[in-house]
């Protein structure tokens, strides 16, 4: 199966990325944008076919590489 | 004093970390991220600046997790004594040896010149030849030197004195001008400035040249 990680900032955390986003989107006119935060997604190919055991096998990959806890957060879908 | 330089694809300040420990009297052994053991008798792992494995995923992250560190980890756990510049900073976060973590510089911009760092205590191997407050002038190299830590931690960091080093003009957005931190037995340290770049007359200064002479120093007698 199919998963897909998603890796942000923590709330609370500045992204000082997601802040440049920002002022470029005002400069080119869209305004009302009050706040943009940066993060990436991962994608990954399983051979696991066991929904239970992927996520956990997935949460752990989150947990030791894919996401740095201190300053990231995750979620995980499945499909 | 024996040391060993862990060299990942993409270390670029491997042998300036090597010169500077010889200069200082140590015997260097540099250590592919493939082996998984150190060198027998060796004190002091010394992880270098550069962009390990190009950066992915986040700095020093997969380094952190490739082969050599977990016997970096376990030499530190045993009390060893283990230094990491730039790059190696990074590395050290993220093996969570030292708490926190190196986030994007807050100007966005990769930063590459000399900066006055203040040295916030002597109570160190690695600090101990420098006078607290002493001012030194020591290059900086950086994309993602922004230390970051939940406001608990920096206060503990504060009140243990493991502040080792703050910039006087901070060039990074690093929480309370953090330029490099102490592990909680005072014998990891882990900072963003390159004290190696400044460790001979050929580099336009020494000001590094105390911390490499401290540590081996103070090694060699114990």
């Amino acid at each position: 199966m199919k998963a897909r990680v998603h890796v942000m900032l923590k709330s609370g955390v500045l992204d000082p990325q997601g802040e440049a986003v920002r002022h470029a989107l005002g400069s080119l006119g869209f305004d009302g944008v009050e706040g943009v935060r940066q993060g990436k997604v991962i994608e990954l190919d399983l051979a696991e076919s066991d929904a239970t055991r992927a996520e956990a096998q997935v949460r752990e990959m989150c947990e030791k590489l894919l996401a740095n806890t201190v300053i990231e957060s995750y979620t995980i879908e499945l499909t | 004093m024996r040391a060993a330089v862990i060299v990942f694809p993409g270390s670029n300040c491997d042998r300036d970390l090597r010169v500077a420990f010889e200069r200082a009297g140590a015997q260097v052994s540099m250590v592919w991220h493939k082996d998984t053991e150190l060198p027998a008798g060796v004190d002091m792992v010394a992880i270098p600046g550069g962009f390990s494995f190009g950066d992915y995923l986040r700095c020093g992250a997969i380094a952190a997790n490739s082969p050599i560190c977990r016997s970096v980890v376990a030499h530190a756990e045993r009390g060893g004594h283990v230094l990491g510049i730039c790059n190696g900073f990074q590395v050290l976060t993220e093996t969570g040896l030292l708490p926190g973590a190196l986030m994007r510089n807050a100007g966005l911009k990769f930063i590459c010149h000399n900066s006055e760092l203040r040295v916030e205590t002597t109570d160190s191997p690695y600090t101990a030849g420098y006078a607290k407050g002493q001012v030194i002038d020591i290059p900086v190299a950086h994309h993602d030197g922004n230390y970051t830590a939940a406001p608990e931690v920096v206060e503990r960091l504060q009140g243990e004195d493991r502040v080792a080093f703050t910039y006087c003009d901070n060039p990074n957005g690093s929480v309370a001008d953090i330029a490099g931190i102490l592990s909680e037995n005072r014998r990891v340290l882990g900072m963003m400035p390159h004290p190696e770049r400044a460790a001979d007359a050929g580099h336009g200064g020494t000001d590094g040249a105390a911390l490499f002479d401290s540590v081996v120093g103070q090694m060699a007698l114990a």
